[in-house]
């Protein structure tokens, strides 16, 4: 395993980006938009006005934009990782034209996942601006929150290679999103504080990456206290990585060379 | 007689319970073209992706380029040109940039990615195509694309699996000149192929492949003077009828194989054989005569036809 190797495959990543960017346009600046919109003033209205506004003690916008930048950064690192690496190993197969070259299986993951921290990065800092433009923290704020979210999204990714590695079709990619990623998406404290779940589902969101995610980035942004210490927060994140990076190398093995 | 450049012993692989090599041995030497012939599923490309140092062997030696494709898979592959059975280009970017991405994987510079595809598209005539999208590109102008992005690192070896599968023919003669020249030219190819045409216009020496073994090894000509007939006569008797015609030509010929739509007579002289059985009374639908190929050969061997 070379660095330069991993890199190459990260800027072949980044050229194919050049072709294809067109494609992720919507998700990077419109989704942040119309949630904001929808959720943060819409319904963030109704929330201060009510009791809810009471208990969270700031606007409701303020409080959700920085766990839906965590939310976005599973979803573009899900994502990432879900189609294009079936497209790789099944459907195009480029990942076979590329460990025909120098290139090795844990290069082409590596490469893939340091792309991906790219384009979570800029999904990442494209949705901060965002959220300073609707008000909902200053700029500095939410750049703190940047950090988390790749974090965050890399986790994500690294897991998702290596379950689609180990598919045989697109099916299970379509029964992921629907049972995992939309479920996180809606109970892990990225709409309101987990306290507010019934008590004996509280503690299955503590091991959920998101969580930890949201409350990273909601910690760093907003001053809010923790509910864990936030390095346990981060080396559960790391943690996942790891496990991901050496399931993946493991599944994309088995299944390109064989 | 100098070291060959890829030499195998015992080679083996095997999937779970699947033996897809078992046990072959091979050389080749620098310069030659060297076919693996064999129909679908025979290992050909098994053992193709071990000797492009993708796949690990189960059991055996291999040595490629003098190297040990275990140890020092990179710098095999950094001096070997793979072109896949399936064309697995990227159908979003261009012709140039496939060709780009691939060089850079080798390291390339991108000045010197940009000299060799001038050179390689002018090679493959693909020149005016060097910005089109790959999507809308032919099947033929697809192929001698990935044959194109295989040579971008000037190989000493290049591995071609099933190069003509799926192109018809006027596309597959253009593809077998390009071929030619390279060999011409010095660069020692290993070809799979389950067409005998495709391994007697294009393989100096060839193996035949079956169920993970070798059957035979020679020059097409030598293995069809060994295993065959000089000519064949092919006769076509009425639809569910060849057997029973076939147990009374006997005689007539060397060897006499019947396949479901044709009886084969292996003889030296076919049209001689068409006399005698006209002569003894048999009213074949239709009759061919021609020299043995490959395939005949295939079929002594195994007993089936490459192509079903």
């Amino acid at each position: 395993m070379t660095v330069v190797g991993s890199l190459r495959v990260v800027e072949a990543g980044a050229r194919v980006y050049r072709r294809t960017w067109r494609g992720s346009v919507i998700s990077t600046f419109l989704n942040p938009i119309l949630y904001l919109l929808a959720m943060g003033i819409g319904l963030g209205e109704l929330v201060d006005e009510g009791s809810g506004g009471a208990s969270l003690d700031l606007p409701y916008l303020t409080f959700l934009a920085p766990g839906l930048l965590a939310a976005a950064a599973m979803q573009t690192g899900a994502g990432d990782a879900s189609y294009p690496v079936m497209a790789g190993i099944k459907w195009r197969k480029t990942y076979e034209a590329t460990l025909s070259t120098p290139i090795g299986v844990p290069e082409l993951l590596f490469g893939h996942l340091g792309w991906v921290t790219v384009r979570l990065t800029f999904v990442s800092v494209v949705f901060a601006a965002i959220m300073t433009l609707f008000g909902a923290t200053s700029a500095v704020e939410g750049m703190l929150a940047v950090p988390p979210a790749v974090l965050t999204g890399l986790a994500f990714s690294s897991l998702v290679t290596a379950y689609t590695a180990k598919l045989k079709n697109e099916m299970g990619l379509a029964a992921m999103f629907r049972f995992a990623i939309v479920p996180l998406f809606l109970f892990s404290g990225t709409f309101f504080p987990i306290e507010q779940l019934p008590d004996y589902v509280e503690p299955l969101a503590y091991i959920t990456p998101l969580w930890h995610g949201v409350e990273l980035c909601r910690g760093l942004a907003l001053g809010l206290e923790y509910t864990v210490h936030p390095l346990i927060s981060v080396s559960y994140l790391v943690v996942l990585i790891a496990v991901g990076a050496v399931l993946g190398v493991m599944t994309l093995r088995r299944r390109l060379i064989a | 007689m100098a070291n060959p450049l890829v030499s195998a012993r015992g080679l083996t692989k095997h999937f779970d319970e699947l033996v897809a090599v078992d046990a072959i041995d091979f050389d080749v030497q620098e310069g030659e073209a060297f076919g693996f012939l064999g129909p679908n599923g025979a290992g050909k490309s098994s053992t193709m992706r071990m000797i492009g140092s993708v796949s690990p062997l189960t059991a055996g030696t291999l040595s490629v380029l003098g190297l040990d494709p275990a140890r020092d898979g990179p710098q095999i592959r950094a001096r070997i040109g793979v072109v896949p059975q399936d064309d697995n280009l990227d159908l979003e970017l261009t012709v140039y940039e496939n060709l780009l991405i691939y060089g850079r994987y080798f390291g390339l510079s991108k000045a010197v990615i940009d000299g060799r595809v001038a050179e390689l598209l002018r090679f493959t005539q693909l020149e005016d195509r060097r910005d089109s999208p790959v999507d809308p590109l032919s099947g033929g102008m697809k192929r001698r694309l990935v044959i194109a992005r295989g040579l971008i690192n000037t190989p000493e070896l290049l591995l071609l699996d099933e190069p003509t599968t799926g192109l018809d023919p006027q596309a597959r003669h253009l593809l077998w000149d390009r071929l030619y020249r390279l060999k011409q030219e010095g660069v020692t190819l290993i070809i799979t192929t389950h067409y005998m045409d495709e391994a007697e216009q294009l393989c100096d020496r060839l193996v035949i492949m079956d169920k993970g073994k070798i059957a035979a090894e020679g020059a097409p000509r030598d293995l069809i003077d060994r295993y065959s007939t000089r000519e064949v006569l092919e006769l076509r008797f009425p639809v569910g009828t060849q057997a029973v015609n076939a147990e009374h030509l006997d005689g007539i010929a060397h060897k006499t194989e019947v396949l479901p739509d044709r009886v084969l007579l292996y003889t030296d002289n076919a049209d001689h054989a068409h006399s005698k059985v006209l002569q003894a009374g048999f009213e074949p639908e239709s009759t061919v005569s021609r020299r043995s190929t490959l395939e005949d050969v295939f079929l002594s061997l195994t007993g089936r036809t490459l192509v079903d």
